[in-house]
């Protein structure tokens, strides 16, 4: 992995979560992990393990189809 | 464009494009809609096209709950008739960039006869058809597009009919762009949908997504997850490929790609060429 100036940052946006785990599994780094954590609608939420090494591909964002996860990138929003 | 200047700290890079309020959206988890959704919206948003003049239109379905979503100008129209309403506002106001966004029920089964004669006429529309092999809204009935020994509620023992191949048919027609990709293929289909919005005359992209509480279930592919992984593992990208042989079929390959690139003349035709 390449060294970047800056790191690139996920959020997930928590309410519009509904755990469907697409992007778990799309996630070439296989960085995001599916928590016991429920939102308000009682979906399991997704978190980062190990933000470091996201390398702000944008596929995350992609495959999500609730709009709930998306990557800050240095270059801007993906 | 406006959205990285607009777009405010902490959203989603697509709510410029979003009826945020009604978000959650009613689709189910697992479902591909809000995938294939957003990437239209990033094509929108790539092509640099003017977002006043962008107009959606939908028909009846779960697919067509996606006007509903979209903050440009969108039009949620009777059950089948959005190639109607939409060839209307096309030739109404030639300006418009017009993009169909519907489901297999809508396009192929109901509006299968408008489906025809809009690719025939060649009228200049971007055409996105969802095809998840269902009627996900009603209940989960058998569709024209359900493969053959697919079960449904209303094929416990499997489906006897030969299901619709839609390229074939809108190739067949006289469409001047069709392509094929399943919700696995995000990247290709954000470029697939940037090409066709594009092309001048009639473009379809058929898209192959999960509806893993209807037909997943039934078929052994419970999870949205498990059917984004048939379509990963199963799919061939075959550009060009002869379209009587891009048949769906149970548990066969997918054939994906760009089929049809052609030009011809379309409607409206436009001011100042061909020779007006």
């Amino acid at each position: 992995m390449t060294t970047r100036a800056k790191q690139s940052q996920i959020h997930v946006i928590d309410e519009r979560c509904k755990g469907c785990s697409f992007c778990v599994e799309f996630c070439p780094q296989h960085i995001l992990y599916q928590t016991n954590e429920t939102n308000a609608k009682g979906y399991q939420v997704v978190r980062v393990s190990e933000p470091d090494k996201c390398t702000g591909c944008g596929m995350c964002s992609r495959v999500c189809p609730e709009f709930a996860i998306y990557v800050e990138t240095p270059d801007g929003k993906q | 464009m406006k959205t990285t200047a607009i777009a405010r700290i902490g959203a989603h890079p697509l709510d410029e494009y979003l009826r945020t309020d009604r978000l959650p959206h009613i689709w189910c988890p697992g479902c591909g809609l809000g995938m294939i959704l957003g990437t239209v919206l990033r094509a929108i948003d790539k092509s640099r096209l003017d977002i006043d003049r962008t107009t959606i239109v939908s028909g009846i379905g779960c697919t067509g709950r996606a006007a509903g979503y979209v903050k440009l100008d969108s039009f949620h129209v009777t059950h089948g008739r959005a190639l109607p309403f939409a060839t209307g506002l096309k030739l109404a106001n030639p300006n418009l960039k017009v993009v169909v966004f519907s489901g297999d029920g809508d396009l192929a089964a109901i509006g299968g006869n408008h489906l025809i004669h809009a690719a025939r006429r060649n009228i200049d529309m971007t055409v996105i058809c969802v095809n998840n092999f269902i009627y996900g809204m009603t209940g989960g009935q058998l569709g024209p597009t359900t493969p053959e020994m697919g079960r449904t509620t209303t094929s416990r023992k499997g489906n006897t009919e030969k299901p619709f191949n839609i390229p074939y048919l809108v190739g067949a027609a006289g469409a001047t762009y069709v392509a094929r990709w399943t919700t696995a293929h995000v990247r290709q289909m954000e470029r697939t949908f940037i090409e066709a919005l594009q092309k001048k005359g009639f473009s379809l992209v058929e898209v192959i997504s999960p509806c893993p509480t209807y037909y997943g279930r039934m078929n052994e592919q419970a999870t949205g997850l498990d059917q984004m992984r048939y379509y990963r593992y199963n799919s061939v990208v075959k550009h060009f490929a002869n379209l009587a042989d891009v048949d769906i079929s149970l548990d066969g390959q997918i054939i994906v790609g760009k089929f049809i690139d052609i030009d011809r003349p379309y409607l409206p035709a436009p001011k100042g060429e061909n020779g007006k």
